[in-house]
């Protein structure tokens, strides 16, 4: 193992801000795995510290195919973890908005350039990512259409589920999407969580990289070899929307299996305790996110349901 | 008349609304009258837009019977983000100038994005007033996409600000409220002026007495109007220089905002408190007018120093004064 600084800048009054990445075999830059970009994205630092231990004891135990190189950086953004704030500290802008990154360019775009020139060269990128909204996931890979993705590699991590998404204008400057127009073939992993350390979801995140990095012939690895993932198109989700705000009580969790007219939730006035609303489930299907926060507002998306029939008719 | 055009609850005791007033002339709305709408407070750190609402509707109603026209104002898009000093939306860490056009059947903050689309759709021109942010002091411009300008310079031409830039298309800026309006053919033009968490009166005053020519010239208003200024209009990318720094550390100018530059001037230095070393100084690349200057000291490598826009001699034809 040999750790790096990736990217390097001074502060006035701070430590250096460093990204730091940790190297694992040699030879052709094969896999980048990528931890937090925002502040809040513990789990996902946590699911890549895990990555170097394991990828540790695999170098040591020459279980890493030889001409292949990993990287994994657990931190794309010390400096926002450390002050416990999403985004860049001084001016609130979005690392994971930066990229491909330009060198002479603001602050964030000079960290998402500096980043960037280290891994776009790999065959395989993996980004531990986090969503805007507040809530839980179901494990998932989540693939952008920016019209090279292959689905066909993405069932192969065995994660429950694989999520395909139209590209948004905001998406053009992701880690992702970039990764995919410099043809490495990219993947955002989501777990349960992202602001707590949720252990049973970053064991299945490990596995299902050990298990892809296997079948891909770069490492040996015999654990648990996951699901037969569904595919499933963003838009054939189901949103369940409240229609009211106030305080919320989640009967439901993620993953669990819920039936139409089953409840999923209730909306309870803040004041009065009484039930405003009762939340219903539109459809058969299997709870894909659920709003994890006590308040809510009106409108809000506080659960994605994937239909059964799509889970039916595989 | 003050009117609601979305509005929804908050979790506890609070209804979040989005007000506009609609001034209308002395005979009440009729058809056919052209609409100018005012929109400012996308960005709730963003102030200068609120003096300038308040001095068109003090002037029109000063004058009520000189308004021929319909005038909305919006003095507010994010009330939450105005009153919490945010420039986003407050509990969603989310640029609202980023989710439009928005969807009447999407989630809170999409279903207020639509809100706002549908109730501007339809303005002979719409103006979104912003204010730089809290780093930079910018001088009153407007700005363009290059997809809409042949529309939009025009309009901009008669607004009284010094500087229209026409900036090329950038897909992350598909999502502003700007953008999705001139997309679907309500000219917008969006107006940068001074620096966040202030107002800047002589650039409120400069833009109001543009707004009332600019209705002036739609037939919204009779009254007595100022000549505009003749504004410098860059098309050209390469006419527009950033200056960045190269180092973390204090920034002081030693320039005033648009002053004109050589090359090899002192734009301002950044110090070491600590050491009480000036770690760097920043000179002007190139000669020009400096249209934008940091405002906020404290700075990181890359950070935003300045823009400056480049002194060339209009030649026969170009599209510049």
């Amino acid at each position: 193992m040999e750790k790096k600084t990736i990217y390097e800048i001074k502060s006035l009054y701070r430590d250096n801000f460093r990204v730091t990445g940790y190297i694992f075999g040699s030879g052709k830059e094969s896999v980048c795995i990528v931890g937090n970009t925002r502040g809040n994205e513990i789990q996902q630092l946590y699911i890549c510290s895990q990555l170097v231990k394991k990828f540790k004891h695999l170098e040591e135990e020459g279980k890493i195919a030889k001409g292949h190189q990993i990287l994994v950086i657990p931190s794309a953004n010390p400096y926002s973890l450390n002050i416990k704030k999403r985004f860049w500290p001084t001016d609130n802008t979005d690392i994971n908005r930066m990229f491909p990154g330009y060198d002479l360019g603001e602050t964030t775009q000079r960290i998402a350039a500096g980043v960037f020139h280290a891994i776009k060269g790999y065959t395989y990128g993996m980004q531990f990512t986090s969503f805007y909204m507040p809530g839980k996931f179901t494990p998932h890979i989540r693939m952008m259409k920016a019209g090279f993705e292959n689905v066909g590699l993405a069932k192969k991590f065995g994660m429950p589920y694989v999520v395909l998404r139209n590209t948004k204008p905001y998406d053009t400057t992701t880690l992702n999407y970039n990764w995919q127009i410099w043809e490495t073939h990219a993947f955002s992993i989501y777990t349960t969580s992202t602001t707590q350390v949720d252990k049973d979801s970053a064991q299945m995140a490990i596995r299902s990289i050990l298990n892809f990095l296997h079948k891909e012939g770069i490492v040996e690895y015999h654990g648990h070899e996951g699901y037969v993932s569904l595919v499933v198109e963003d838009t054939d989700m189901a949103l369940v929307r409240t229609g009211t705000a106030g305080i919320f009580e989640g009967l439901v969790r993620v993953g669990e299996e819920v039936s139409k007219g089953q409840r999923l939730a209730h909306i309870i006035d803040p004041y009065e305790g009484e039930i405003r609303e009762t939340v219903y489930s539109p459809m058969d299907g299997i709870i894909f996110f659920a709003h994890d926060e006590p308040l809510t507002y009106a409108d809000a998306a506080v659960y994605k349901l994937i239909p059964h029939e799509l889970w039916a008719g595989r | 008349m003050i009117k609601t055009i979305a509005s929804i609850g908050l979790p506890v005791d609070e209804v979040l609304e989005i007000k506009k007033n609609r001034l209308v002339p002395e005979g009440g709305e009729a058809e056919g009258l052209k609409r100018i709408s005012i929109v400012t407070g996308i960005h709730g750190d963003e102030l200068e837009g609120q003096y300038v609402c308040f001095e068109v509707v003090r002037r029109i109603q000063a004058e009520k019977g000189n308004l021929s026209g319909i005038v909305d104002i919006y003095p507010a898009m994010n009330p939450l983000g105005i009153d919490s000093i945010t420039r986003g939306i407050p509990g969603f860490d989310l640029d609202m100038n980023r989710i439009f056009p928005g969807h009447k059947d999407g989630d809170m903050m999409e279903y207020l994005a639509g809100q706002v689309i549908t109730d501007l759709t339809g303005s002979d021109v719409c103006i979104d007033i912003h204010a730089s942010n809290i780093y930079l002091t910018e001088i009153p411009q407007v700005r363009i996409n290059e997809l809409h300008k042949d529309r939009l310079i025009p309009l901009a031409e008669k607004v009284n600000v010094d500087f229209i830039w026409v900036h090329g298309a950038n897909t992350v800026l598909e999502a502003t409220l700007a953008h999705s309006l001139n997309s679907q053919g309500t000219p917008t033009l969006v107006v940068e002026m001074g620096v966040g968490m202030r107002i800047t009166l002589p650039y409120c005053l400069q833009l109001v007495d543009g707004i009332f020519n600019l209705m002036g010239e739609l037939g919204i208003w009779q009254g007595e109007t100022k000549k505009p200024r003749a504004p410098i209009i860059s098309q050209n990318p390469e006419d527009v220089s950033y200056l960045n720094a190269t180092m973390a550390g204090i920034f002081v100018p030693h320039v005033k905002h648009w002053e004109k530059l050589k090359t090899g001037d002192l734009v301002g230095v950044i110090l070491d408190p600590l050491r009480g070393e000036v770690l760097d100084e920043i000179r002007s690349p190139i000669d020009g007018h400096l249209f934008t200057i940091r405002e906020y000291p404290v700075v990181d490598a890359g950070s935003l120093i300045g823009r400056l826009l480049r002194e060339r001699h209009p030649l026969p034809g170009e599209d510049r004064r």
